[in-house]
């Protein structure tokens, strides 16, 4: 292997566990090279960058500018984290438990699930999940906070099957109405955000769920739904969907995928609460994923568009912008154009991806901010080099491994003027991928 | 008159690959790129859908009033308008007081009111119920939108980034398909980078065969900027205008101004929104449905009197209506099934749908009688002509709309 090709793979796995990956940071990962990187990745210790980003203190109350501090500092707080993959870890759960502060309101509650995402986030999935299902934001999202017995509602029950665990197909209408009796008797104090649990409001049961009877309850139900055989499938798709390709996962991968997550099978006895607890590691499978040789082969490069927070904190990093409180609503504006608002998913069913990201419309917002980007930001690395090598110099600074001739020509004719050259390659066809 | 050569007309309109190029020869002037789209207009009889969503769930019982029903009278005291205040439609209903253009083109057999639209197992979140009217998709969480999956159906050519656009703002999620997107226009020019800036942003426009699919579509959808630009620059305003005669009425114009130019263009989104009246109701929503009847008649009065007006069809709705009775601050809140409004001189006007009782409830909300996949399956068959199960992906009744 040449050295342009580890340090192709080194930047891709930065790509994939981080939010894009500058000259720099490749660089030193190519330094410390693939094992060593992936090991630093799940390596517990204590990051500057975390440390000057705390989570903000927020009014307990429903208050805009508590929204607006919630967005600005989860923002600072991808652009400074030193390991960027508990923030992208994060993020993907984000993306995956997908729940907005537009219906949620209270801004407190949804850094508190978003604190869980990033606590939980990397250990045992049965945990998260667990813990989600009483999730005060979660509660409120889809509508548990208050379901009875006498009055159950059936969003929570649906969308923990449908998008959470199994997926479409997995599962009956039957199900969902047993499952939302499971899952009455919550309530929640929304300015504490307690979730509390009242035996008086709780469906005593049997259920009959995925073709199991008990009196079922939150814990035995999310036992029941992990001991799915299509659990575990479910969980490892979607790793591989956001982390690796959009092509469906190679029968290879997912066999080693699965074996690091742990496997598992429905037990043959009737009781709800004796079922196989199969390990759920939700680290190992993300070790065994980054080095899976269909994550670094050919299959997964450059096989995902970068969403619109990889996008935009990728360049705020790679030219060192940390983004004031003003720059926030400069980069929410962005970030609405472009389509993605962290805390504001468009529904329970989280965000696109691929090439539904590379609009007409999210580029006029894309130019705005390669404008806004290219004069607040560090462009030394590009104006200290000499025009002939400044566009070497732009592709080792936003860490894209190779222009293509059509991009090479059309950067040549704004080499003297290092912000436009940053501005353009910060649209290239070749920076828009991951 | 100032020239251009074909090879900056081609990168700029993006109508044709680098293989044209390579052979391009000749001039074009400002006005052949300002007419790009001409190339490719809309022939006369293709439908043209102007959909107008009104954010924040318009009080439909305000709006198509049922002020001869004493329920309603009783229900909202503070809020209720009496018999002889409403513009009077037939079968105990009236027009708000403010849309006087609107209750012309009543009048005028122009504008049908589809009665009592909703879904089953209605939501009450603004976000959600809203996220369902652009998915058509009540049950299951999509990504793409409806008219976003019409897209998809049309053909991958030039034309593509023409077909459906939204103006102003941020691209609605109606928008959105499963492989392609509709555009957006700003309310005033495009900004693009000028100068050397615009020209190497172009190029990054052109085809590479060095291009991973990604960064090929990318690459394309940059060149799809510029033809979108270079169609629909020559009709955006200089600046964005005041709000001062109505964001709505503004929307619009260009809309007209757009359909007179002949793009090829056979669906916009406009919007209107503020209509989330908890408390002091009645002034609030009044002044929006004047913004909007204004508006909506001067559209229609503009069409009318253009070579398209029976092509021309627009549909105006909005996330929920509100509940029956007012609440403690003279003001409603959300509820479920509300009218849509359905305009243009091909529009057989009059009701469509039956009016919900306002005491057969469904826990103190009207019960829907017409899905409004109904209207958007009739508008996809009828307008677009196209197969309204593909981007509904189920069957719903047409409508006798036209």
């Amino acid at each position: 292997m040449t050295s342009n090709a580890d340090r192709s793979l080194i930047a891709h796995l930065l790509r994939r566990t981080g939010f894009g990956a500058s000259g720099p940071e490749i660089d030193a990962a190519y330094a410390a090279g693939y094992a060593s990187t992936v090991d630093g990745l799940f390596a517990s210790s204590d990051d500057p960058g975390v440390a000057a980003t705390p989570a903000p203190s927020l009014p307990a109350a429903i208050d805009k500018s508590a929204d607006a501090d919630l967005v600005a500092w989860w923002l600072a707080r991808m652009t400074a984290a030193h390991n960027p993959w508990p923030e992208k870890r994060t993020y993907f759960w984000h993306g995956h438990f997908a729940t907005s502060l537009q219906k949620v309101r209270y801004a407190p509650l949804m850094l508190k699930q978003n604190q869980t995402m990033r606590t939980l986030g990397g250990g045992d999935f049965r945990t998260l999940f667990r813990t989600m299902l009483t999730d005060p934001a979660m509660m409120l999202w889809l509508d548990a906070e208050g379901s009875t017995a006498k009055a159950p509602n059936e969003n929570l029950a649906r969308e923990s099957m449908e998008l959470f665990s199994l997926g479409v197909g997995h599962y009956a209408e039957t199900d969902v109405r047993q499952a939302a009796l499971a899952l009455t008797g919550w309530r929640l104090d929304r300015t504490t955000g307690a979730a509390t649990f009242s035996t008086k409001n709780h469906a005593p049961g049997p259920e009959t769920i995925l073709g199991k009877t008990g009196s079922f309850d939150v814990d035995s139900f999310t036992d029941l739904l992990l001991a799915q055989p299509a659990s575990p499938e479910f969980v490892v798709a979607r790793h591989w969907f956001r982390l690796g390709s959009a092509a469906a996962i190679p029968a290879s991968t997912q066999r080693n995928l699965l074996a690091a997550y742990g496997a598992n099978g429905a037990s043959g006895s009737n009781g709800a609460n004796s079922v196989n607890r199969a390990q759920t590691d939700l680290g190992a499978l993300a070790r065994a994923l980054f080095t899976d040789a269909s994550f670094t082969g050919s299959t997964a490069r450059y096989a995902l568009v970068k969403q619109p927070v990889e996008y935009v904190v990728g360049a705020l990093r790679a030219l060192k912008i940390s983004p004031t409180a003003k720059d926030t609503t400069t980069l929410r504006a962005v970030l609405t154009g472009l389509g993605q608002l962290p805390f504001y998913p468009p529904n329970v069913g989280g965000w696109p991806s691929g090439q539904l990201w590379l609009t007409t419309a999210a580029l006029q917002s894309r130019i705005a901010f390669a404008r806004w980007a290219a004069t607040a930001g560090d462009l030394s690395t590009v104006a200290d080099a000499s025009t002939g090598s400044r566009i070497d110099a732009v592709g080792y600074l936003l860490g894209v491994d190779a222009f293509s001739a059509r991009t090479t020509a059309a950067l040549s004719d704004v080499v003297g003027s290092p912000p436009s050259l940053v501005g353009l390659a910060l649209l290239s066809p070749e920076y828009q991928v991951d | 008159m100032d020239t251009v050569t074909r090879r900056k007309f081609l990168l700029a309109s993006g109508v044709v690959g680098a293989g044209a190029l390579a052979a391009g020869a000749g001039a074009l002037t400002w006005s052949d790129l300002h007419h790009a789209a001409q190339s490719a207009p809309l022939q006369p009889g293709q439908g043209i859908l102007v959909l107008l969503t009104l954010y924040g769930g318009n009080d439909g019982l305000n709006t198509v009033i049922p002020a001869a029903d004493p329920v309603y009278q009783s229900g909202r005291p503070g809020l209720a308008y009496s018999e002889s205040e409403v513009l009077d439609l037939g079968d105990g209903l009236g027009l708000n007081p403010a849309m006087q253009g609107m209750h012309q083109l009543w009048q005028d057999r122009k504008l049908a009111i589809v009665r009592g639209v909703g879904y089953p197992s209605p939501n009450h979140s603004h976000f959600v119920s809203m996220d369902i009217w652009q998915t058509a998709s009540p049950s299951d969480p999509q990504n793409s939108g409806w008219l976003g999956r019409w897209l998809d159906a049309q053909p991958d050519d030039d034309l593509r980034a023409l077909r459906a656009v939204s103006l102003g703002g941020t691209l609605p999620p109606l928008l959105a398909g499963t492989e392609t997107a509709g555009s957006s226009l700003p309310l005033g020019q495009f900004r693009l980078p000028k100068g050397e800036s615009g020209t190497a942003l172009r190029a990054l426009g052109d085809p590479s065969s060095q291009d991973c699919p990604y960064a090929a579509y990318s690459a394309r959808d940059t060149g799809d900027l510029f033809t979108v630009a270079a169609a629909f620059e020559p009709v955006l305003p200089a600046q964005k205008g005041s709000d001062k005669g109505g964001a709505l009425a503004q929307q619009l114009d260009i809309v007209a101004s757009c359909i007179e130019s002949s793009v090829p263009t056979q669906v916009y989104a406009v919007s209107l929104g503020g209509f989330d009246t908890h408390s002091a109701e009645k002034g609030t929503q009044s002044t929006l449905l004047g913004e909007l009847s204004s508006a909506v008649s001067g559209f229609q009065q503009r069409i009318s009197a253009g070579k398209r007006a029976g092509d021309v069809v627009l549909v105006a709705y909005t996330e929920f209506g509100r509940r029956v009775a007012a609440n403690a601050n003279e003001g409603t809140d959300h509820g479920t099934a509300g009218p849509v409004f359905v305009l243009g001189d091909s529009v057989a006007g009059g009701f469509v749908g039956e009016q919900p009782s306002l005491t057969d409830l469904d826990q103190g909300d009207l019960k829907f009688s017409t899905d409004f996949r109904s209207v958007y399956a009739t508008v996809l068959a009828d307008v677009l002509r196209a197969d309204p199960g593909r981007a509904l992906g189920g069957s719903f009744p047409l409508l006798p709309l036209r």
